[in-house]
């Protein structure tokens, strides 16, 4: 069949996909209006397909296969679309998948803890005997601004904050931490080297300043602050620095597959862990900009709220998710 | 590294060749998309700023939001294409050839992070001059690739004269030239039409032609319209 016969036999039918395939484009922000016009949308399809392996097994010439490539193409995006249903799944995830999610990669996230707490813990107790090495991690001006925020004779601490400026301090943690804990993850990708760097940074940071802080005795005011977020905000950072290194470990270590398979695999699954830690941070920041700062309750008050939101915390993330799976097992018992 | 074209295969069994995007565009593209973030918060920020601290607060979610998942909406929610990359005609698809979806888009997106460093987007660079589909760290983890996208003019052949037989047998792909040349050269200048038709004129050698590039040139249209089948 010569070029021109072939265009006049199938030229309609590709008219008509085409405005399939717009119609299917803008559906796909507004669905459920006129599906009834995308009828016959797979066929059409296959029989464009068909033609375009026509075309080249015949040598049309060039601008009428691009021309038919660029309908398949646009046809095969819409026609092999994921459903983007993350918002219907939001509550499954937080319920069942997170906690899943943190137990199935718990080499990693207790590879993460260790970075982050034994580093933390170690220059904690250092800190106890050299009381000076503060000035060797964090800077004397970030110390002093550290000293004046937990002074516990500060006037601010006697006046309630209003709540707009809570409102402002919520969104100042929520760009701050979640910043911190992409980059955390995303530094994951250079072979873990980056993700350990900021485990291991933070947990030197935040070792020197608690250290500081009980050696110049303002304890109170600065645990009694930490604790209540801290259940989160510590979790959650710890969550993507084991997303982090997963990333990282795949390529180090890729098992069966190909690096570049490995790294693929590792990314969809690690990016899970990072969706939990956004969760835990936003937590976070609500407990730390409206709850942490208040004064209206005692500082025990607060280390036992503390406590308790500690104890959630690592019963959300070890006990829940679980009776799901011994359902399905239930299930496929039965089937058997 | 030359050669930019990559051959997907669709499950029907067909091949779909697409041009990969290269770093200039992508680069062009990134910069515009910082161009619309600046004016789009700066906008924001003077209007919030009315609102005292709550507006400050709610300016510093909409930077977080912006700052990380303004590529990511777009990508989800437009065919894969920023507004900068709308502007550059390319567009973010998966390795499969399938649009981006929300964990692909977003793993691509933070690991933006990644690429910057160690400065000015350095392992990302690198990354993209080593892998022969130009694929930053992001890319590689997520699985996406930058392709540009087609646009596809109608060509109509439009002149009066007959269809032609060439006298000699042609193979497929001569005749494929030859209909290629006759499609294009409406997009060509004239001058340009007549300098390619006259390397052919001693091989077209019928009765009619007498050196006359002009001639050369029309001979060859109506040889491609009797090719492609026109009576």
């Amino acid at each position: 069949m010569r070029q021109e016969e072939f265009e006049d036999r199938y030229v309609n039918h590709w008219k008509k996909f085409e405005v399939q395939i717009n119609l299917a484009e803008a559906l796909k922000l507004n669905k459920k209006k006129g599906e009834h016009s995308l009828k016959g949308f797979a066929d059409n399809y296959r029989q464009l397909c068909y033609c375009l392996a026509l075309a080249r097994e015949r040598h049309y010439s060039p601008l009428l296969i691009h021309r038919l490539e660029a309908l398949v193409f646009r046809g095969h995006q819409s026609f092999y679309q994921k459903r983007l249903g993350i918002f219907q799944n939001i509550f499954h995830f937080i319920l069942h998948g997170f906690p899943q999610a943190v137990r199935q990669q718990a080499n990693f996230i207790w590879a993460s803890s260790a970075l982050f707490y034994l580093p933390l813990i170690v220059v904690f107790l250092l800190m106890l005997v050299f009381p000076d090495m503060i000035y060797m991690i964090v800077d004397p001006g970030t110390v002093t601004s550290m000293e004046n925020m937990y002074d516990p004779a500060a006037e601010r601490f006697g006046t309630e904050r209003s709540s707009d400026s809570d409102f402002y301090m919520f969104g100042h943690y929520i760009r701050n931490n979640i910043g911190i804990a992409f980059q955390i993850f995303a530094g994951g990708i250079l072979l873990t080297i980056g993700s350990q760097f900021y485990l291991l940074f933070n947990g030197f940071v935040f070792g020197a300043i608690a250290g500081h802080i009980y050696n110049i005795g303002y304890s109170e005011t600065f645990f009694s602050f930490v604790i209540g977020h801290g259940a989160f905000e510590l979790t959650g950072i710890v969550v993507a620095g084991g997303a982090g290194l997963q990333l990282g470990w795949a390529i180090l270590s890729p098992g069966v597959y190909s690096r570049k398979q490995a790294l693929v695999n590792a990314a969809k699954s690690s990016i899970q862990l990072v969706y939990g830690s956004i969760f835990l941070l936003l937590i976070a920041a609500f407990v730390e900009a409206f709850w942490s700062s208040t004064h209206m309750v005692s500082a025990n008050t607060k280390y036992w709220v503390g406590g308790i939101f500690w104890i959630l915390v690592i019963g959300y993330l070890t006990l829940l998710g679980r009776r799901k799976r011994l359902g399905l097992t239930k299930g496929s018992a039965h089937g058997s | 590294m030359l050669d930019t074209t990559r051959e997907i295969e669709v499950p029907e069994g067909v091949e779909l060749s697409l041009a990969v995007a290269g770093l200039v565009s992508r680069s062009l593209a990134f910069m515009i998309d910082l161009i619309v973030r600046w004016v789009g918060l700066g906008t924001v920020s003077g209007i919030l700023e009315y609102l005292g601290n709550f507006g400050q607060g709610l300016f510093l979610i909409l930077v977080f939001v912006v700052e990380w998942f303004y590529p990511v909406l777009f990508e989800v929610f437009n065919q894969g294409q920023t507004i900068g990359k709308k502007s550059m005609g390319i567009m973010v698809i998966n390795d499969d050839g399938t649009p981006t979806d929300w964990s692909s888009s977003i793993v691509r997106n933070l690991l933006r992070f990644a690429d910057f460093l160690p400065m000015l987007f350095g392992f990302g660079v690198l990354s993209m001059l080593i892998n022969k589909d130009f694929k930053r760290l992001g890319d590689l983890a997520a699985g996406t690739l930058v392709v540009h996208r087609r646009k596809i003019k109608e060509e109509k052949l439009s002149y009066e004269e007959e269809g032609l037989a060439p006298k000699i047998s042609l193979t497929l792909e001569e005749q494929s030239a030859i209909i290629s040349f006759a499609e294009r050269s409406s997009k060509m200048s004239v001058s340009r039409t007549h300098e390619l038709a006259s390397y052919l004129g001693p091989w077209l050698e019928q009765d009619k032609t007498k050196k006359n590039p002009e001639n050369e040139a029309l001979l060859l249209k109506r040889m491609a319209k009797w090719l492609r089948g026109h009576q």
